[in-house]
């Protein structure tokens, strides 16, 4: 349990001294030792759970599911925060923050890691929606930290669609609570999902599938499906890049970690229920994520800006996480639970890369970068090799878990592997038909490389690398017992 | 039903009635001395509108060259159908031989018919004010209809029945209650009643600038003893008003059968919440100024809005599931 | 019929009260001015604390109590205070943020509330609290905070329409299971807290960008032309 203090602790913490600490060179170090001490808080409570099994079980809750995301939460905070130091000093030099807001930017940051890890870690569904509320909040005025029109518009569409969506969510949460209540005793477990999971055959079905309903549209307004998607690409694109690689590694996650969890509920009362489709919440899954990863996918082709073209990419993986677990058995959510660590890792790597590709260029427009490959040459190889990573291209990892959900669909729903497959095209297509110039193209004349920090880029494109050739004994395991929980079978 | 149709119940009828034409002018004029008293103004006397209905009685009446005959029937439609309407509502006795024909909504036609004959008659002298009256009361009224309508559907919804004996017996019988419908229906039912009576802040009853009138501008053109049909029509219609918001709503009081203590009883209660509402008109008429014209769609948009609210209500909170 | 006369007379006045919060949601889409809309939201947060106390009362809950208490300092005097104050140091305290087709906006309304109603009725099929007709009631008031949001143009009066959005939620809330745990109800309200601090200070962030607070007017980012 205290592996659990220590990992909320240390963020909430951290921000609030990071709001009192005036010094800029000092606030980024301070973040980054503050992110180093999280992951090893985090790497201690992965070891705890490795060795015992599920810890808490009153208002937290760390089991298979969770673990790992945790751990990923606290690596890519660190990563980000080695990257964000030189990346928003070059910043604050170039003239585009003020001290103030790095002041700001350092303690939202925390405040940030602390909301997705109290998520993560917290067993009571109503403190699952505060934090994911606290989250968009602790980022929505780092979105518009550069004050131009263009992020101060993007903030306000992220603030105001980001919170009317969570507040369906919390509809969604009262109308659970409703339906718990009616079961479960005590009002102050009614909310814990533990005890729904266990309760969940006994749950009203009618009320459970509207509140399913609610609680999708809701959590899924922040993992960016389509049609609730429009503030992603803003949103992602606006803000420094440091804020674009958390927000799109991991808070899409989180999100996403919610729907799952309020699925499980969902599938165990509508399966005890008489007269009511037992598939409805992966049915719907399965609708939304489809359209995200087409729609997305084909605005791949369209994008001018370096950031949003991620963007898209962004939606189009979590559209295809979404549809993973929609389609459900053992295979497709094992394939889904890989396919969030690798996308996280491969989605913040990117990201690193584009903010020192933008950097070298000097703009974010496509149109304008050229030739990183002979600039630079470690970040247009960084570039590719992410592309073609996130592209699902073997070995690397989002490739094995593509394939695993391919080939779960082909076992229940054979029609949609078209669909799939088309759509992983055009994406290839779209991403590399900007991706080309870019990185092999002419350079402008006067174009110079810079100071990097790409470290944490190769780390977490090994780490990928390395998960799609061979999955550690560990993680495969935590992700069978995952799947177990998710599905009712394992797929080891 | 049947001793409904006895001579003694027909008599008790037109005796209602003729109270209610009665005490029009004095309920008129009590609002007016009120609204005085607030003004810090000296009142009229209290009886000053019968006296001005003598006088114009009395009066020649002058009728411009370009009058049709409808112009010289209007006025005896509009009170007629004034006093009809004022003798199908139950004023101190519920069950009256009109009750089969005291429908709300044969209330809201005979104000229709009236209101009809009112802007023809403004419109046939060819006077630019009478044309300007009579297309700002229509388009009052226009507006005013639906929602009037709406309170008649929440209050049938309510006592399952149009008729309004019913509707009054229906609330003395049920047990004193606080029903979210019938609180909406009676402001609604406020709403639009200061809107038909032409009360402030829709139109002022005592302007004398033409272009602000909307009643006033219709009535320009009469004299004599056309002036006083249409003058005790206005009277008649703001006691109407007056005695359905009361009796509706609040209708302890009136007599069920008729015995004569049950109807001085009656009597006595409704001077009490006649007098009680006359001086609250008065109070709202003096706190509140008068709107310009194009705000009047607002403000009947409130009370249809409202009369809605309270209908929805009634179906989401008061019906039985 | 009866079974509405049967209830006790504070019951019935729960259920009065819920209808006329219906009626300030209505009310609230219905202003122009920018101080009508504040203050009109102010008394919806009064109307939903009685609502709150009188369902404590009834219920026995006294959890409730703290949650009305909650909902009266927050939602009828603090954040109306701030907005105002805001609103004043902007210079818009007394702007006009026109409704653009009020007949529409009214019809609209008055469907969501039928709608609302007929997507409820499950729900509040299995209720057993006194208050589970008004379930309807508090999803239309989170329904026509949305509408106000859609149709408003200025950053404030959509601001407002946000909270009023959430105070449909904690109605809805109280209507259905009697108030949520306490601690989820307190990161509620921090959360409700920390949003309209945010709010407050974004709109001096959005007038210093673009000169005004006519969010029609943040319109540069979208996928075609750029």
């Amino acid at each position: 349990m205290s592996a659990l203090v220590w990992t909320l602790l240390i963020p909430a913490v951290g921000a609030v001294l990071l709001a009192l600490l005036p010094s800029q060179r000092l606030g980024a170090l301070v973040n980054v030792v503050l992110s180093a001490a999280g992951l090893a808080a985090a790497l201690y409570l992965a070891w705890t759970v490795l060795d015992g099994g599920e810890v808490g079980g009153g208002q937290f809750y760390v089991d298979a599911f969770n673990v790992y995301l945790i751990a990923l939460t606290a690596l890519v905070g660190l990563s980000t925060a080695l990257f964000s130091r030189p990346y928003m000093t070059h910043e604050a030099a170039i003239g585009r923050i003020t001290p103030l807001r790095m002041r700001l930017y350092h303690a939202s940051f925390q405040g940030f890691l602390f909301t997705m890890l109290l998520a993560l870690s917290t067993n009571n569904l109503g403190v699952l929606w505060v934090a994911l509320e606290g989250a968009t909040l602790a980022t929505v005025l780092l979105v518009s930290l550069y004050r131009t029109p263009e992020s101060v518009e993007a903030a306000w569409k992220y603030f105001i669609l980001c919170g009317v969506g969570i507040a369906q969510a919390l509809f969604g949460t009262v109308l659970l609570y409703f339906a718990a209540a009616r079961v479960i005793g005590q009002p102050e477990q009614a909310l814990l999902w533990s005890v729904l999971h266990a309760h969940a055959g006994q749950l009203e079905p009618a009320v459970m599938a509207i509140a399913f309903v609610f609680l999708l549209v809701g959590y899924g307004t922040k993992v960016g499906l389509v049609p609730l998607h429009n503030w992603l690409p803003d949103a992602h694109s606006e803000g420094p890049t440091p804020m674009s690689a958390v927000l799109s590694g991991l808070l899409l996650n989180v999100a996403l970690y919610a729907v799952v969890r309020v699925k499980m509920l969902t599938d165990g009362a509508l399966a005890a229920g008489v007269g009511h489709t037992p598939q409805l919440a992966g049915h719907l899954m399965m609708g939304f994520g489809l359209l995200s990863f087409i729609v997305a996918g084909l605005f791949l082709h369209r994008q001018r800006d370096i950031k949003r073209l991620f963007s898209y990419s962004s939606i189009e993986h979590m559209g295809l996480m979404t549809f993973a677990f929609g389609v459900g058995g053992p295979l497709a959510t094992f394939g889904a639970l890989l396919h969030m660590t690798v996308h996280s890792l491969t989605k913040s790597a990117l990201f690193i890369t584009v903010g020192h590709a933008s950097q070298v260029a000097g703009t974010q427009a496509i149109d304008r970068i050229r030739g990183l490959i002979r600039t630079q040459p470690t970040v247009g190889w960084g570039l590719l090799v992410g592309s073609v990573a996130i592209a699902g291209f073997p070995p690397f990892g989002v490739f094995t878990s593509e394939f695993l959900l391919l080939t779960a669909t082909m076992q229940s729903w054979p029609w949609l592997t078209v669909p799939l497959l088309l759509g992983l095209a055009i994406a290839f297509a779209g991403l590399f038909r900007h991706l080309q110039p870019m990185v092999f193209g002419e350079p402008p004349p006067g174009q110079l490389p810079i100071a990097t920090s790409l470290a944490p880029v190769a780390v977490h494109l090994g780490l990928v690398l390395w998960l799609g050739l061979a999955i550690p004994g560990f993680l495969a395991r935590w992700f069978d017992q995952a799947t177990r929980l998710i599905t009712g079978s394992g797929l080891l | 039903m049947a001793d409904h149709l006895s001579p003694l119940a027909w008599l008790l009828a037109l005796a209602q009635t003729a109270l209610f034409v009665a005490i029009a002018p004095l309920f008129a004029s009590w609002v007016k001395r009120v609204k005085s008293r607030l003004q810090n103004r000296c009142p009229p006397p209290l009886l000053q509108p019968y006296r001005d209905l003598r006088r114009l009685f009395a009066k020649e009446v002058l009728l411009a060259e370009t009058a049709s005959p409808v112009f010289r029937v209007a006025p005896y439609v509009v009170c007629g159908t004034a006093v009809l309407a004022a003798s199908v509502i139950p004023l101190v006795l519920v069950a009256i031989p009109m009750a089969a024909m005291a429908d709300v909504i044969v209330l809201v036609g005979l104000f229709a018919l009236g209101r009809f004959f009112l802007a023809l008659a403004a419109l046939d002298v060819g006077t630019p004010f009478g044309g300007m009256g009579a297309s700002r009361e229509m388009t009052v009224a226009a507006l005013a209809e639906p929602a009037m309508l709406m309170v008649v559907f929440t209050l049938a919804m309510v006592a399952s029945s149009t008729n309004l004996s019913t509707i009054i017996l229906h609330t003395l019988q049920q047990p004193l209650a606080l029903r979210p419908s019938l609180l909406l229906a009676l402001l609604a039912l406020l709403l639009i009643g200061i809107a038909e009576t032409g009360r402030i802040p829709v139109d002022n009853p005592a302007t004398h600038l033409e272009l602000t009138m909307i009643h006033e501008a219709l009535i320009l053109e009469f004299s004599g003893r056309h002036l006083a049909l249409m003058e005790l029509a206005a009277q008649v219609k703001l006691t109407i008003y007056a005695v359905l918001v009361a009796n509706l709503f609040a209708p302890w009081g009136i007599a069920a059968q008729p015995g004569a203590g049950a109807l001085l009883f009656a009597a006595a209660a409704l001077a009490a919440k006649l007098a009680l509402f006359g001086a609250l008109l008065a109070g709202a008429e003096t706190a509140v100024a008068k709107m310009r014209l194009f705000r009047v769609a607002t403000f009947l948009a409130v009370a249809f809005t409202l009369a809605l609210i309270g209908m929805l209500s009634f179906v989401i909170l008061e019906a039985p599931a | 019929m009866s079974g509405y006369l049967q209830l006790p007379l504070l019951e019935q006045a729960i259920l009065t009260l819920a209808a006329l919060v219906l009626v300030s949601s209505f009310a609230l889409l219905a202003q122009s001015r920018v101080v009508a809309t504040i203050h009109v939201f102010a008394w919806q947060g009064v109307l939903l604390a009685l609502t709150t106390a009188l369902v404590a009362s009834d219920s026995g809950l006294y959890h409730l109590y703290l949650s009305a208490a909650l909902t009266l300092v927050l939602k009828a005097l603090f954040i109306p205070w701030l907005l105002v104050r805001q609103a004043r140091r902007l210079g818009i305290l007394r702007d006009f943020d026109a409704v653009l087709r009020p007949g529409v906006t009214l019809l609209a309304a008055g469907a969501v509330v039928i709608f609302c109603y007929a997507v409820a009725q499950p729900v509040e099929r299995f209720s057993r609290t006194l208050t589970h007709d008004a379930i309807a009631l508090s999803l239309a008031v989170v329904m026509l905070g949305m509408l106000m949001l859609v149709t408003r143009r200025k950053a404030i009066t959509q601001v407002v329409g946000f909270m009023a959005l959430e105070n449909g939620l904690f109605f809805a809330a109280v209507t259905a299971t009697h108030g949520m745990p306490m601690v989820v109800e307190l990161g509620i309200a921090f959360d409700v807290l920390v949003a309209a601090i945010i709010f407050g200070i974004f709109f001096f962030h959005i007038r210093d960008s673009i000169d005004t607070l006519d969010v029609d007017q943040l319109n540069r980012l979208s996928e075609s032309d750029r």
